[in-house]
């Protein structure tokens, strides 16, 4: 009995949000089949992303809020493979290996910005991203066509500085994910993309029992302890930020690929929030994150985004209640996690303080 | 003389020293196209009147040690509040103006003290949880405006009898009615004084507080708090204080903000409010630790200035709308410089 309670306590978020996600499925009142090739799309989609992550929880750095760098990083590189008329899957793996070296770079300058604001590391990193978004509309909505000479008619409207608010990707579309489907009514299964997740899936779990892992687990345990015995913390912080903005940026090539258009301006703005608010309901913190969190957590909250509106249609007679409530729920349930993870750690310290003062 | 300039730049700051340099020869290129530098300038003020009072809100948080407080939406929707209520009854002038501040005023105060109970139990993180708190109030506070029961065919959409529009005018009711208040004009230059005397008056009440008993302790209770703690002072009841005044001052921000720039954007237009007024104080010279009254007043009037003058200034230059990407990244590098310059703080 006590068991049972214990599982139900540890899962609450997730158990909470299935109940939610149960009560939007059967007020949407949508077909099955739809449903799940919504679903599917939706898991292939952004499960990588979500996976990118749990490497700098495990190493204390909290939320990385800053995945909107590797965002962009895999932005750029698409940009300049539609100039070069990159296709196909070869385009695709062509475009990820040009957004690795410039998803690292960014990666380590925040990665170093992170390791002046430790303790801050969510808040710096969220400023860090708006940031570096301003950054990039300068660019690429200024810069290009009147400092960087860029002619190219797909890319560009010719009157006007800039790149175009949407730029088409049907060169690359599909590419991953059409390499092996399975049907099933409706439905296609996009095989090569979910191996390519379970893969990544795998390696972040055999990450964690190599050595450089096991740092990472001890810097995130205890930032002193582990500077003591020897680790290099910032050197380490960095690597954990690389590591997650690289993967960030193929994280958001798979995106895009399965999309097929790019928006500019606006396709990497919500990438943190989003792939944020999925983990912490699959029932994540801001110090523990696995990988059943991040698939679990990516399911229910996509499963609760498409219904939502449909839902939303039937409980309120709007859809748009069910849309600004999906919105409502992503910032809701990062608030309420962030406040919860704040009062269980300082009442934490303060039950040590008091037990140092009675010892 | 020497030490007495060197003083001088010590209290002004290199970043100002930057930014007002900038801005002198933004002005200088401005002269030098068709561009009206008087016109230019009457905009800034303009500007600075309509933003002052957030950046402004700040200063009690900060003092009261609970840091930027980046959740200044929650007394934002306050003030929205309040001025959709005086619209609704079609109150016009400073009758709409002032209903809508007596009724935002007590609003701010009931959800100030809301969110105090939240931040005073997550010490340490305010700067995050606020942040995702305020995004909350606004993306929750959507859904009311689509289902608040407003009745007058000005607010609500044409079509189904519910629901307010995205973006309301108040040309009809109570638009500039402090802008106007005895604006003059001098060789060009427009003077919104009932702007600038009610943002003053504002200012110098801020300023008058922290010279009085509460204020030196909620100063002191922000600065030390064990000293504090230890003096007998309750670090709750002053940090409350502190969140109650910033909210209750981002609601009659509001509806200033809303009389001089003539709309109210719903849904999703206060998102984004606190982020402008974090950089704003912070670029008048205050960290997360130490807020001034003058900071603020010194951060709005260079920020804002810089924003109006430097979209027409490069305009001439590259076309396109610049200031929205100024905005954003000057606004948010200010935000990491603050954030990474080791103060010793550690809040979050």
């Amino acid at each position: 009995m006590n068991q049972v309670k214990r599982l139900i306590s540890r899962n609450a978020v997730p158990l909470l949000f299935g109940i939610v996600c149960l009560l939007g499925v059967y007020f949407a009142k949508m077909p099955g089949q739809f449903l799940l090739m919504e679903i599917v799309k939706r898991m292939a989609r952004n499960s990588f992303l979500v996976l990118s992550l749990i490497i700098p929880v495990a190493a204390g750095m909290g939320l990385n809020f800053g995945i909107v760098l590797g965002a962009l990083a895999g932005q750029i590189a698409l940009i300049l493979s539609t100039h070069w008329e990159w296709a196909g899957i070869g385009g695709l793996l062509l475009t990820a290996l040009l957004a690795t070296p410039l998803a690292v770079l960014f990666g380590f300058l925040a990665g170093m910005l992170l390791n002046k604001a430790k303790g801050r590391e969510m808040i710096t990193g969220m400023v860090m991203g708006f940031f570096a978004n301003g950054l990039y509309q300068f660019v690429f909505l200024f810069l290009v066509g009147t400092v960087i000479p860029f002619d190219n008619p797909r890319l560009r409207i010719s009157t006007s500085p800039g790149l175009r608010n949407t730029i088409d990707l049907s060169r690359i579309k599909g590419t991953l994910d059409g390499i092996w489907e399975v049907r099933y009514g409706f439905t296609k299964f996009p095989m090569v993309t979910f191996l390519v997740i379970a893969v990544l899936a795998l390696a972040i779990w055999a990450f964690f029992r190599t050595k450089l892992g096991q740092e990472f687990r001890a810097v995130g345990q205890d930032r002193h302890i582990a500077g003591v015995s020897g680790i290099n913390v910032d050197r380490n912080r960095i690597l954990a930020i690389v590591i997650s903005t690289v993967l960030a940026a193929w994280g958001q090539l798979i995106f895009l690929q399965n999309i097929g258009t790019l928006n500019t301006y606006n396709s990497h703005e919500q990438v943190g929030t989003f792939a944020i608010a999925a983990l912490l309901i699959g029932g994540a913190t801001v110090t523990k994150a696995t990988i059943g969190q991040a698939l679990m957590g990516t399911f229910l909250f996509h499963l609760l985004f498409a219904v939502s509106p449909n839902a939303g249609q039937t409980i309120f007679g709007s859809a748009q209640v069910g849309e600004y409530f999906r919105v409502f729920v992503a910032y809701g349930i990062i608030a309420i996690s962030l406040a919860l993870h704040a009062w269980q750690s300082k009442s934490l310290a303060r039950a040590s303080l008091e037990e140092d003062l009675s010892s | 003389m020497k030490e007495r300039l060197v003083a001088i730049y010590h209290g002004f700051g290199l970043p100002r020293l930057i930014i007002a340099g900038f801005l002198l020869l933004l002005l200088i290129i401005a002269g030098g196209t068709e561009l009206s530098v008087a016109g230019l300038l009457s905009d800034a003020l303009v500007r600075i009147g309509q933003n002052g009072i957030y950046v402004l809100a700040m200063v009690p948080s900060i003092q009261a040690g609970v840091g930027l407080n980046f959740g200044l939406p929650v007394g934002v929707i306050c003030g929205i509040v309040g001025v959709l209520v005086a619209m609704e009854f079609s109150l016009l002038g400073f009758s709409g103006f002032l209903v809508a501040i007596l009724l935002a005023v007590p609003l701010a105060i009931g959800a100030g003290y809301l969110y105090s109970l939240l931040i005073n139990r997550v010490a340490g993180q305010e700067m995050m949880v606020g942040t995702y708190v305020g995004f909350s109030v606004v993306a929750g506070m959507c859904i009311f405006w689509l289902m608040a029961p407003f009745k007058n065919p000005a607010l609500i959409w044409p079509v189904g009898g519910q629901g307010l529009r995205v973006t309301l005018t108040l040309a009809d009711t109570f638009a500039g009615v402090l802008n106007d208040f005895l604006a003059f004009e001098i060789s060009g230059l427009k003077v919104p004084t009932g702007l600038l005397l009610f943002y003053g008056f504002i200012a110098f009440l801020v300023w008058v507080f922290f010279r009085t008993k509460a204020g030196v302790a909620m100063e002191v209770v922000g600065r030390n708090p064990r000293f504090a703690a230890a003096s007998g002072l309750s670090l709750n009841k002053y940090r409350t204080l502190g969140i109650i005044m910033s909210t209750v001052l981002a609601a009659i921000g509001y509806a200033v903000y809303a009389q001089s720039f003539g709309f109210v954007q719903l849904y999703n237009g206060p998102l984004m409010t606190a982020f402008p007024a974090v950089a704003g104080v912070l670029i008048g010279g205050a960290s997360t630790r130490e807020a001034k009254v003058r900071h603020a007043i010194l951060g709005v009037v260079l920020f804002q200035t810089l924003l109006t003058v430097a979209m027409p200034v490069t305009n001439q230059l590259i076309e396109g709308n610049i200031s929205e990407i100024a905005r954003v990244v000057v606004s948010n590098g200010m935000i990491l410089y603050a954030l990474t310059r080791a103060t010793g703080g550690d809040q979050a």
